[in-house]
């Protein structure tokens, strides 16, 4: 059936689902290994992930995936009803995780539009070895095992005993239903009717009663329609109501039964059974019932939708488009000189409207940065495990939050810097306690807001960076780019992220290819970040990641040169002012500086570089602006100010494509329609 | 979900329609004295010459990016393009807004005559001329007794090596 289901909607889902599910399952893991031991719910919780993973697996017949979480739910199902003892927490978590990787990778296949081929057997294997193994240390209730195994597995029935007395005065109800054709799923659709009968209704029975785990309940329903039977206090018309609220229900059959004796002799086979066992068969009924919940879409009852991102996008490009046509209309030069009172009013009133929709399209794209902090709990795990090492990672700030974008930048390289921290950072505990450290070594990844930027910061309590080492290693990597004395200490840290440095002696599987720290800087900057290193040597190192907020809207300058426009980042610029005469200096191979106050900047002429026709070329007659990228300062010359401007749009592929135009960014949409191209003053000041 | 796969389905089969209809049917425009085709199926819109901002260091045939509601987009003067003079734009110069691989850009020309149909038995194989003489035009439509010499968009936006080349 679920070849049908190639579209796109239903994958989406799945990956979505399915992802989200596994980053819980991940931390609920690391979390129950911490305190060496694994809960109660943390053990129902692990079931159910896997319950779920294994039927939405099964459902898009990525058959491996469903197996493996089969396996896993199988051995939880027996530690969760078995609580057996003596259990190695560490080696059942590293199969778990092996387990999790395994569907980690099959899933990243399945996005980049591969066949999840993967094959499990071998993760399996040992889960069951595993499983056999902690059943022989705990043999005195193994056949009992096998036996609540077998109950377990047949209750699809729903009774609470205790209650069963006292409803007399309710009414008996039989339904039968039947669902459209091709609405496809019909035992979801029928366990839903289900879910929700049992709101109101204690005692409910139907047929076919397998719906969840047998596919050919499907048939059954498609042919004979879905039988409920139950008893409520509702009366017919409530309930005539409710069962026509069924999504895809074609023909509703509903009989109020006068005696029970249809609905007792439905049941007297199973009854006495569900009587033996009250406390199971409610319980693993309720879990089906949360992922039943979870497989339908239908959202009823939600407070969270998860929404695209390219929806987002387009929603942002129209929220920015509509900023724009609002101050094409409410500053159009033909209401020059008009008196305009109320017009004014109203005007003012659109502005406050759309700007809160803007802050609010913005705030909707923000997310936290917990998931991906989240994350580098597995990262130190496997790493101490590896290497031998006690670490603890502390997070701070994991609340603040950064644009979805954003995060998928900063992601990789985080977990390259909380490597390279453990691999070379922090040294064993012998190490350690020679240095009078603690013999447990600590990670703090710490995030916050300054301006509008992030800054995070990967702190460790390690060995620090070696300076002489460092200047070694340029050395013989030809990466001195001046005499090693008149270095400062930051600019010898910072030798560490040029490409093809590395002082790890001998590669490691975590990290010592090289390749390191130059790709994390270089995707940080592809988001507009920057990369700083402090280190005291003995103490640690602190690695600071400075991110934008958002790539979207930045808040800019706009110039004026000839009858281009340009935008600047406000951030960037430091002041602005209209030189005097005498301050303007031209060196003999005519580079041209200006003094402020006492200090010498370069002048870069921007109708020059970009060859733009403008009246304005004396320094007098136009504006300076200063602005300032990583310590490197440099006063533009425009012809003049405008106004500010914010949203972002990026230029044409096909210019891009063509070249990469030296110092700029992207461009954006003036008040008047038209464009203007936006600075990266990063780039202006290394021309 | 069944319902938005319905509707997934029927757009593809309209989509497969419309791609029908257009078949062999071209957007003729005129640089100096030649007719020029271009396959319909490519043409987003034609607008009127717009306000261009100009953005540094690209070929000259580029004359820049313009917004189309809300949409920034290059747009290339396929006279200079062909290595003609320059000539002024007026009100008959159109920008013909085409899309290809999801890239827009649009074209600049003299003017935009009709749509016409031509079909497969009517175009014929351009000749070969010297080396690189014909490199943008797939083909040649006989109209009448006009000649239409039907453009291929993609070697007009991205042959950039003998372009390169020819610099050096």
């Amino acid at each position: 059936m679920a070849g049908q289901f190639s579209g796109e909607p239903m994958l989406d889902m799945y990956i979505f689902e399915t992802t989200q599910n596994i980053e819980q399952l991940e931390m609920c893991i690391l979390d129950s290994e911490k305190s060496n031991c694994y809960s109660q719910t943390s053990i129902n919780e692990i079931f159910r992930i896997m319950h779920t993973i294994k039927g939405s697996s099964a459902m898009m017949l990525f058959n491996n995936i469903s197996v493996l979480a089969h396996s896993i739910e199988d051995l939880f199902y027996y530690l969760r009803e078995q609580k057996p003892e003596n259990i190695d927490y560490t080696l059942l978590s590293d199969h778990i995780l092996s387990g999790v990787d395994f569907i980690k990778v099959e899933l990243q296949k399945i996005v980049d539009g591969e066949k999840a081929d993967g094959n499990p057997s071998e993760i399996i294997e040992a889960i069951k070895a595993f499983l056999s193994q902690i059943k022989l240390k705990n043999p005195y209730n193994g056949s009992e095992a096998k036996e609540k195994q077998e109950l377990a597995e047949q209750p699809r029935y729903y009774i609470t005993p205790n209650k069963s007395d006292i409803n007399i005065n309710t009414n008996a109800f039989k339904a039968v239903l039947f669902f459209e054709a091709g609405c496809e799923m019909e035992n979801i659709r029928a366990f839903t009717v289900i879910h929700n009968i049992r709101e109101f209704s204690d005692e409910v029975y139907f047929y076919p009663e397998d719906i969840i785990d047998n596919d050919e309940s499907v048939n059954v329903i498609r042919e004979q329609g879905f039988k409920v039977y139950f008893k409520t206090q509702k009366n017919y018309k409530e309930l005539d109501a409710f069962f026509n609220q069924t999504v895809f229900l074609r023909e509703l059959e509903l009989v109020r039964l006068e005696d029970d004796t249809e609905l007792k002799g439905f049941l007297t086979a199973k009854t006495v059974k569900a009587e033996e066992n009250p406390v199971v068969v409610p319980r693993v009924n309720s879990y089906s019932a949360e992922t039943a919940e979870k497989e339908m879409t239908t959202g009823a009852g939600q407070s969270i939708i998860s929404v695209s991102i390219t929806k987002l996008d387009k929603l942002m490009d129209l929220v920015g488009e509509m900023v724009i046509s609002e101050a094409m209309v409410t500053q159009n030069p033909d209401l020059n000189g008009l008196q305009l009172d109320n017009f004014m009013k109203a005007a003012g009133q659109l502005h406050k409207v759309t700007s809160d929709i803007q802050d609010m399209v913005m705030s909707i794209r923000m997310v936290p940065l917990a998931m991906t902090f989240q994350k580098m709990h597995r990262v130190v795990r496997d790493m101490c495990k590896k290497l031998d090492k006690e670490i603890s990672l502390e997070l701070i700030g994991e609340e603040t939050e950064v644009d979805k974008n954003i995060i998928e930048h900063i992601s990789d390289p985080l977990m390259h810097l909380v490597r390279n921290s453990i691999d070379h950072g922090i040294g064993s505990a012998a190490d350690r306690e020679a240095a009078g450290k603690p013999p447990a070594g600590k990670i703090t990844l710490e995030a916050k807001n300054s301006g509008s930027d992030v800054v995070i910061l990967v702190k460790d309590d390690g060995k620090g960076l070696n300076k002489q080492k460092i200047l070694e290693k340029a050395a013989q990597n030809g990466l001195l780019y001046k005499p090693a004395n008149e270095m400062s200490d930051s600019e010898i840290y910072n030798l560490i992220f040029l490409p093809g440095f590395s002082t790890k002696e001998k590669v490691t599987e975590f990290s010592g290819r090289g390749v390191g720290m130059d790709v994390v800087v270089r995707n940080i900057e592809s988001v507009g970040g920057s990369v700083s290193v402090d280190s005291e040597e003995g103490k640690g190192s602190v690695i600071a990641l400075k991110i934008p907020l958002t790539l979207a809207i930045i808040d800019g300058m706009n110039i004026q040169v000839g009858s281009s426009r340009y935008t600047i980042p406000t951030k960037a610029i430091k002041e602005s002012f209209r030189p005097n005469a005498n301050d303007l200096i031209k060196d003999p191979d005519g580079n041209e500086m200006i003094m402020v106050r006492g200090r010498c900047y370069p002048i870069l002429r921007l109708h020059q570089l970009y060859k733009v026709k403008t009246g304005i070329t004396r320094f007098i007659d136009g504006i300076l602006i200063m602005v300032e990228h990583e310590n490197k300062t440099l006063c533009v010359f425009a012809d003049e100010l405008l106004g500010q401007q914010v949203v972002v749009k990026s230029l044409p592929k096909y210019i891009k494509a063509k070249r990469k135009v030296k110092g700029l960014t992207g461009c954006t949409l003036l008040g008047d329609g038209s464009i203007s191209l936006i600075l990266d003053i990063g780039g202006l000041v290394n021309i | 979900m069944s319902e938005n796969l319905d509707r997934e389905l029927m757009g593809k089969e309209t989509d497969e329609r419309e791609e029908d209809t257009q078949k062999g049917r071209f957007l003729t425009f005129n640089l100096d004295k030649e007719a020029y085709g271009i396959e319909i199926t490519h043409v987003t819109e034609i607008i009127g010459i717009q306000p261009v901002t100009q953005v540094p260091e690209l070929p000259d045939y580029i004359k820049g990016i313009i917004n189309l509601r809300g949409k920034i987009i290059p747009v290339m003067d396929v006279r200079l393009r062909f290595k003609k003079n320059f000539r002024e734009y007026n009100d008959r110069t159109c920008v013909i807004v085409i899309d290809i691989d999801d890239l827009s850009i649009g074209l600049i020309v003299d003017s935009v005559s009709e749509v016409i149909a031509i079909p497969d038995t009517e175009i014929v194989a351009p000749p070969e001329v010297g080396k690189g003489g014909n490199k943008y035009v797939k083909g040649i439509g006989k109209v009448h007794s006009d000649v239409i010499l039907l453009l291929d968009c993609n070697r007009l936006l991205n042959d950039e090596d003998t372009e390169n080349l020819l610099n050096i």
